[in-house]
């Protein structure tokens, strides 16, 4: 066990874990987060994605003490329920969800493509979004809601 | 702290509700009741039952079918809203707890529209409820009920009184019996039901912030993992506790039978010592190879449902100049949903709760009181969402894992499956095998044969067979295995056998024709056969498997008959709404009336190709048909769809969004399953245990547009939506590539690699 600061979402917790415990345990676990998820704890399915330095990464297969001084932003960090983030937004008018289970993974990785390069096409989107499942297959409207967020940021 | 169910009302919202045992009543738990269920302590047949209102006019309404994504929470909070003519936001919909809600038993098999929407039952109960309640009024005002008005739970008097919903009953019990003759609001009468009102889960989702089974917290929780046997059959011979007891945490190694099981404070520890412990396991029984396994299904003893036989088929076929020969074969697929299943139990010595993502709350609820041998009243199983359900997935089996290792322990324990345990021992949907013989003349089928081999081992637990699922069979209970049978005489109304069925024949049993089609000469013979793996419901069970080879075997025909697929469907089929769904899927697509395959296909490079399916989903619980556009890799046999056009009829549409959104993920679902879905094994165990050895297509896969006609008919009943679509992708898939290659496939998944071989076959 060690003491490891960690910022999420704004927020400076200081916990007690064994710092190879993988991120997600932490963040499901001690810190109550219900964004990530865990899917297959092998990095092949993104339903633990979270934002690292600016990047969406697996946390069931980083330990927490990989993370460091960075900060990680969660499905909960984008935005709230009453002020959803402009990508959440655009999830929930085109209903591109089922169970949502998944969500994390193609949210997150989705905004983490448009932050970087905010003119991606859609294979370079697509691209990005090749290692994240949704076995409800909503595929079309998520692909619907990434496009409309990504020319509303584009144009703004 | 003692809780009734009156009480929860006002813990509205609360997860954790103490438990009641008086609240429950124990002699009528073993008594027949309605749904194919048993009778509960929550009478059906009461209008308390399924509605309350409060002092604030907040209305409560319970259900035992519950929402997975598929869309029934908002739907069924429509139906409430629409009935009792109160805005959607003054509903509040419980949905799948033993302690509160009705036993509707499994929330599967696209009943739940049939179930709540049409002449009983929740529905009926909200009509009830208004009834009641316009009645109160009109008592109150001295006038005649049929002249009173409902806006917004006010009713208002010909005089101009208002009394509002609150006023007349708040919080107080109704006391009266659901009536059957109260009147629902006509489809023309809609302002809630029928409009594409947005998921009210939606924001929750989206945030971060819904509430999954995965993310149920209670105080004093540990986590468990599961150590399953690495060959099928597999037994225990010896476990090592000492091999775990080092790691921080560690609370106990659980076994029983061949139940393993570990606990521990953390999940991080869990999963530890869920790798580290060491267990000694008998050998397995052993699986037959893969390569010879679907043949080998023919010469099983079987358990046979002869469906329908005019007895001159044999004799039709050999007098026929065309006779068409196939044979189809469908292979395991697996739910694989997205996250492993999930439950939280917390065993007390005289009572336990089960927090599970389980289709069946109340089945669920007996088979956890057999196992931990406690009471059936003193056990409660509260529904929370799970990961993607398409059917039977691991979350019954997990349910029990968790009840099993909290009752070891005495303290709240969650357990969430590793992914090779998910993927090993689910229910998968069945593997099949389907001849089918058909003669033409003069254009017309004249004659047709289907005998289908379907595989079975276990399936649903209901409230008596633990065995059915994994943990049953460790923890020692026998699943349902294939007791074989001769098939009896048809006799009575046709059953449709879960689309065993041909759309295209008459049916006719005892000169009662209740099939869909035109061919009189016919037989149907069903034989389910032992299977090595657990199988059980995965979305549109046995449906998909033989519409791939109905439907791809009218293709089939089409083309030596040498007619357009569609007008040859049309031509053989009687079944109005069929009819009408698969003219409107080909106006929409604006289908070229011609003969597959296509003329002059290129040699090289992509070429492109259309198809059709139809079903009459169990024959009348939903109609779809479906148009594929399809593009071949000739060089590497990479089938890439690029347009599906489908018409659905479910009757009355509750939520054109949720429908679509229905049809939308069934259809790509179907899509993945029929391009590269296959639960794979050798000689122990099976092999397709991670998402590197089980194909789903990723979010990275081009997909195709899908355009979804709604029919939306009215004057008839509801019927399902969430399995219509997907039950014809694979045969339209297989039939765009025959139109676009001249190959046939009839075997599932159409992979890169088996249609690269058909086009190498074709050339030689």
């Amino acid at each position: 066990m060690a003491t490891i600061s960690l910022r999420v979402n704004g927020q400076l917790h200081t916990l007690e874990v064994d710092p190879a415990t993988p991120l997600l345990f932490v963040l499901a676990d001690e810190l109550g987060l219900r964004g990530p998820k865990f899917g297959c704890g092998m990095a092949q399915c993104g339903a633990c994605t979270v934002i690292v330095r600016g990047e969406a990464v697996r946390s069931c297969v980083m330990p927490v003490s990989a993370v460091g001084k960075d900060e990680v932003t969660t499905l909960e960090g984008l935005g709230t329920l009453e002020k959803p983030h402009p990508i959440q937004q655009a999830f929930i008018d085109e209903g591109a969800a089922q169970c949502g289970f998944c969500l994390s993974g193609v949210v997150l990785t989705a905004k983490a493509v448009l932050d970087e390069k905010p003119d991606a096409s859609d294979q370079e989107i697509r691209d990005a979004l090749g290692g994240v499942l949704c076995r409800c297959f909503t595929h079309t409207r998520m692909f619907l809601a990434i496009r409309k967020y990504a020319d509303a940021k584009r144009k703004a | 702290m003692s809780v009734s169910r009156r009480d929860f009302l006002k813990l509205s919202g609360a997860l954790i509700v103490s438990f009641s045992a008086e609240s429950m009543a124990g002699p009528l738990a073993f008594a027949q009741g309605p749904f194919d269920t048993h009778a509960s302590h929550i009478d059906p047949t009461k209008l308390d039952s399924w509605i309350a209102v409060d002092a604030g006019g907040k209305v409560t309404a319970y259900t035992g079918k519950c929402d997975f994504g598929q869309g029934m929470f908002t739907a069924q909070t429509q139906l409430v809203a629409e009935e009792l003519c109160v805005p959607i936001s003054r509903v509040k919909l419980i949905q799948c707890d033993t302690s509160v809600a009705p036993d509707q038993g499994t929330t599967s098999g696209s009943q739940s529209s049939p179930t709540n929407f049409n002449s009983g039952n929740l529905g009926q109960a909200a009509a009830t409820a208004r009834e009641a309640l316009v009645a109160m009024a009109a008592k109150r005002f001295k006038e005649q009920a049929d002249q009173l008005t409902v806006t917004d739970g006010v009713i208002t008097g010909k005089t101009g009184k208002t009394v509002t919903y609150a006023e007349l009953i708040g919080s107080h019990r109704f006391d009266i019996p659901l009536s059957a003759t109260a009147k629902r609001r006509s489809q023309a009468q809609w302002t809630v039901l029928g409009k594409p009102i947005p998921s009210l889960d939606r924001p929750a989702l989206m945030t971060g912030q819904f509430e999954f089974v995965h993310n149920v917290r209670v105080p004093g929780m540990l986590h468990g993992r599961v150590v399953r046997p690495p060959d099928v059959g597999g037994t225990v011979a010896s476990v090592d506790e000492s091999s775990v007891r080092q790691i921080p945490g560690f609370v106990k190694v659980v076994v029983r039978k061949d139940f393993v099981g570990v606990v521990a404070e953390k999940q991080s520890q869990a999963v530890q010592a869920a790798r580290q412990l060491q267990v000694k396991w008998n050998k397995g029984t052993g699986l037959p190879p893969q390569s010879t396994f679907y043949e080998s299904l023919r010469k099983l003893p079987s358990r046979d449902v002869l469906v329908v036989d005019s007895k001159d088929v044999e004799q039709k076929l050999a007098a026929a100049s065309t006779v068409v020969r196939a044979t189809y074969v469908y292979p395991y697929q697996m739910h694989g949903s997205v996250g492993t299943s999930c439950a939280v139990a917390d065993v007390k010595p005289d009572h336990a709760t089960v927090w599970s993502a389980t289709q069946s709350v109340y089945p669920t609820r007996s088979i956890v009181a057999k196992l931990l041998e406690l009471p059936l009243e003193s056990v409660r199983v509260i529904y929370v969402r799970g990961s993607g359900c398409y059917g039977l997935n691991g979350a019954d089996a997990v349910s029990f894992d968790a009840a099993l290792m909290s009752h070891a322990v005495g303290r709240p324990v969650r357990v969430q499956l590793a992914r090779e345990d998910e993927m090993a021992w689910e229910n998968f949907g069945a593997a099949a095998v389907i001849d089918q013989r058909a003669a033409i003349d003069k254009g017309a089928i004249i004659a047709w044969d289907c005998e289908n081999w379907e595989t079975s081992r276990g399936g649903r637990t209901g409230y008596d067979r633990p065995g059915n699922v994994i943990t049953g069979v460790l923890t020692g209970f026998e699943p349902v295995t294939v007791t074989p049978r001769a098939a009896e005489e048809p006799k009575g109304k046709l059953r449709n056998n879960n689309n065993a069925v041909p759309s295209y024949i008459a049916g006719c049993i005892d000169g009662k024709c209740d099939g869909g089609g035109t061919v009189r000469s016919e037989r149907v013979l069903f034989h389910t056969v032992p299977s090595p793996f657990f199988t059980g419901p995965l979305r549109s069970p046995s449906r998909i498997q033989s519409t791939f080879a109905h439907e791809s075997f009218m293709d089939e025909l089409s083309a030596r008959a040498k007619a357009d697929p569609v007008a040859f469907r049309l031509q053989h089929l009687s079944e109005e709404r069929i009819v009408n769904v698969v003219k409107a899927a080909a106006d929409a697509s604006k289908w070229e009336k011609r003969t597959s395959p296509k003329a002059n296909i290129a040699r090289t490079g992509v070429v492109s190709g259309r198809g059709i399916a139809c079903v009459a989903y169990e024959g009348d619980n939903g109609y779809s048909a479906l148009i594929a556009e399809v593009e071949v890799d000739l060089a590497s046999g990479r089938v890439l769809p690029k347009k599906f056009v489908v018409a659905v009829d479910c009757g009355p549409v509750s939520n054109p969004d949720g429908v679509r959104n229905q049809s939308e993920g069934g259809i790509l679902q179907g899509m993945s399953r029929a391009l590269g879905e296959i639960v794979t094994w050798d000689d122990r165990r099976v092999t397709s245990t991670d998402w590197g050895s089980y194909n789903s297509l990723y979010l990275g896969f081009d997909m195709p547009t899908v355009e979804v006609i709604l029919m939306n008919p009215t004057g008839v009943p509801a019927t399902g939506a969430g399995e219509t679509a997907i039950t014809v992708v694979p045969a339209a898939i297989g039939n765009a590539i025959f139109d676009a290659t001249g190959v046939r496939l009839r075997e599932v998944p159409f992979t890169a690699e088996r249609v690269r071989g058909a086009l190498l076959a074709q050339r030689t």
